[in-house]
């Protein structure tokens, strides 16, 4: 190889170490740009339920055979009085595709008026599009108040 | 010299306005047995216009919050004079879109003007069919009232079944992990800020393309034209054709004033997100054909999850959908008949889906 070929062929490498070094740097300086932007859209989370526990309601705010929502945290879950005097506290938000389901006195059961899906007042998916059941809380009566709790295991 | 003129002389000296007018002049469109159906895309384009127009009158009084929107909108039903119309004429002109938009779609596909050229023309219009889909849902929620609430809450759940990113998705779309407060204000800024701006780009593109290719003619027609010189026609469009589409809009604001006096748009009740989902909720006609589907697929197919499946079906559909024009050899063959059946079988499909949600209940 002579000299003369060696110093043609130096110019085009110069050049493609120009290139790759403007390139990264765009890239860089794009990155730069766009991670916050990205970082941005997304809402910071919302602050947990501070204790497992809520109150849910009183005892004789239900007549048996119904049901009532109530709050457990910010989303919705549903307290039962069944005909035989138990109650059941169960996660309102439906597995299928998130609406809220209410107690149907007439079917003894659970329903979400969505999508046609059932559940049994302790949460077990029967019939309807609900892939998994709803999860079911534990209930602990105090005098006249009912208090529902998260279950330890989930 | 009179005023005129000598303003027009004006203008042409500077942008060369004469040379424009002598295009306009020259432009034609093809005339056939088939033209009408060239009227379907001016008309979307119409009621996309009225869109804008009523959109930027609701938003005087409009205030995207969970504790006034509500509010705000039945104040201006009520209150604000001519308000109810507005509106009823957005929501009514909102739902023509979508359904004039959905048949342009279907006249493109069946009178293959999607072929060769024209495949990015096609593919620009299935993205704007998808953004005017988009609208509905966002401008949806904005009344704030039960029904639009349990629409989100199951539209975007369905949106975060995708794999992979769908709880990104979720999360980006809903402003968190439920649907609150704060998925009112983004969709708000989706619906009257970053659809827009993408619409009018790419409505911009869609119609660059058009008038870059011309109007497509039909292969019968085609056809014919080739064996018989003679019978090809055409329509200047200045002021020919602009004509007879003015009147087509005409017919179009008839109808939606009609509608808005007849059936003014209702409110329905203030949104409770801690209430339970009222019976008989559904969405709207144009989202019936999937309702139902997700309805009819039972809780688990083999190891997973039906709506999984569902939704991951109804996206590969759509992708196929708007890919068809590159499978299109241009001639006439088993696979152009291919094409045509799978074109005979979506709308099949949609319209049996449909009438089916509204008839079973």
């Amino acid at each position: 190889m002579t000299d003369e070929s060696a110093n043609q062929e130096g110019r085009p490498k110069r050049r493609h170490f120009l290139e790759v070094f403007l390139g990264t740097a765009a890239v860089a300086s794009l990155a730069s740009f766009f991670y916050p932007v990205l970082r941005y859209i997304i809402p910071p989370p919302t602050a947990e339920l501070a204790s497992d526990t809520v109150l849910a309601g009183h005892v004789g705010d239900l007549k048996p055979n119904t049901g009532k929502i109530f709050r457990f945290g910010s989303r919705p879950a549903l307290l039962t009085l069944t005909s035989d005097g138990k109650y059941h506290a169960i996660s309102a938000v439906c597995t299928h595709l998130n609406c809220t389901v209410q107690y149907r006195s007439d079917l003894r059961s659970v329903w979400c008026a969505c999508h046609n899906g059932m559940y049994t007042v302790d949460g077990r998916n029967i019939s309807g599009p609900p892939p998994r059941p709803l999860e079911s809380y534990d209930v602990i009566l105090k005098g006249d108040e009912i208090y529902v709790r998260r279950q330890k295991n989930s | 010299m009179d005023a005129t003129s000598r303003l027009r002389r004006w203008f042409d000296e500077r942008f060369g306005w004469n040379e424009l007018l002598a295009f306009m002049e020259h432009k034609t469109v093809p005339r056939h047995r088939y033209s009408y159906w060239y009227f379907l895309g001016g008309m979307t384009l119409f009621l996309f216009v009225i869109q804008v127009i009523t959109g930027i009158l609701l938003l005087l009084y409009y205030q995207p919050t969970p504790n006034e929107a509500y509010e705000s909108v039945q104040y201006i039903m009520t209150q604000v004079r001519f308000g109810w119309l507005i509106r009823s004429i957005h929501a009514w002109s909102a739902n023509l879109m979508i359904f004039t938009a959905t048949l342009h779609m279907f006249s493109v596909f069946f009178l293959k003007a999607y072929r060769k050229p024209r495949e990015l023309t096609w593919l620009s219009g299935i993205l704007l069919l998808f953004l005017v889909l988009g609208f509905g849902f966002s401008g949806y929620l904005l009344p704030w009232n039960t029904l639009s609430v349990f629409a989100t809450k199951v539209g975007t759940d369905i949106a975060g079944q995708t794999p992979v990113i769908g709880k990104w998705i979720l999360v980006f779309l809903r402003g968190g992990e439920d649907v609150t407060g704060a998925t009112l204000t983004r969709f708000f800024s989706f619906h009257v800020a970053v659809l827009p701006a993408l619409a009018t780009l790419l409505v911009g593109i869609h119609l660059l393309l058009v008038q870059r290719f011309g109007i497509s003619v039909p292969p019968s027609v085609e056809a014919e034209w080739k064996a018989n010189p003679l019978q090809q026609r055409e329509m200047r469009f200045f002021p020919n054709f602009l004509l007879r589409e003015l009147m087509a809009w005409y017919v179009a604001l008839a109808v939606l004033g009609a509608l808005a006096a007849l059936k003014p748009w209702e409110l329905g009740t203030k949104a409770d997100l801690f209430a339970p989902a009222p019976p008989g909720i559904r969405p709207e006609w144009y989202f019936m054909f999937m309702f139902q589907t997700l309805k009819q697929i039972p809780a688990k197919i083999g190891p997973l999850d039906g709506e999984l499946l569902g939704v991951l079906g109804f996206g590969a559909a759509f992708l196929v959908w708007a890919l068809l024009p590159f499978f299109d050899p241009g001639r006439p063959g088993r696979t152009q008949r291919w094409i045509t059946g799978a074109g005979v079988f979506a709308l099949g499909y949609v319209v049996v889906m449909t009438v089916y949600a509204y008839v079973a209940k």
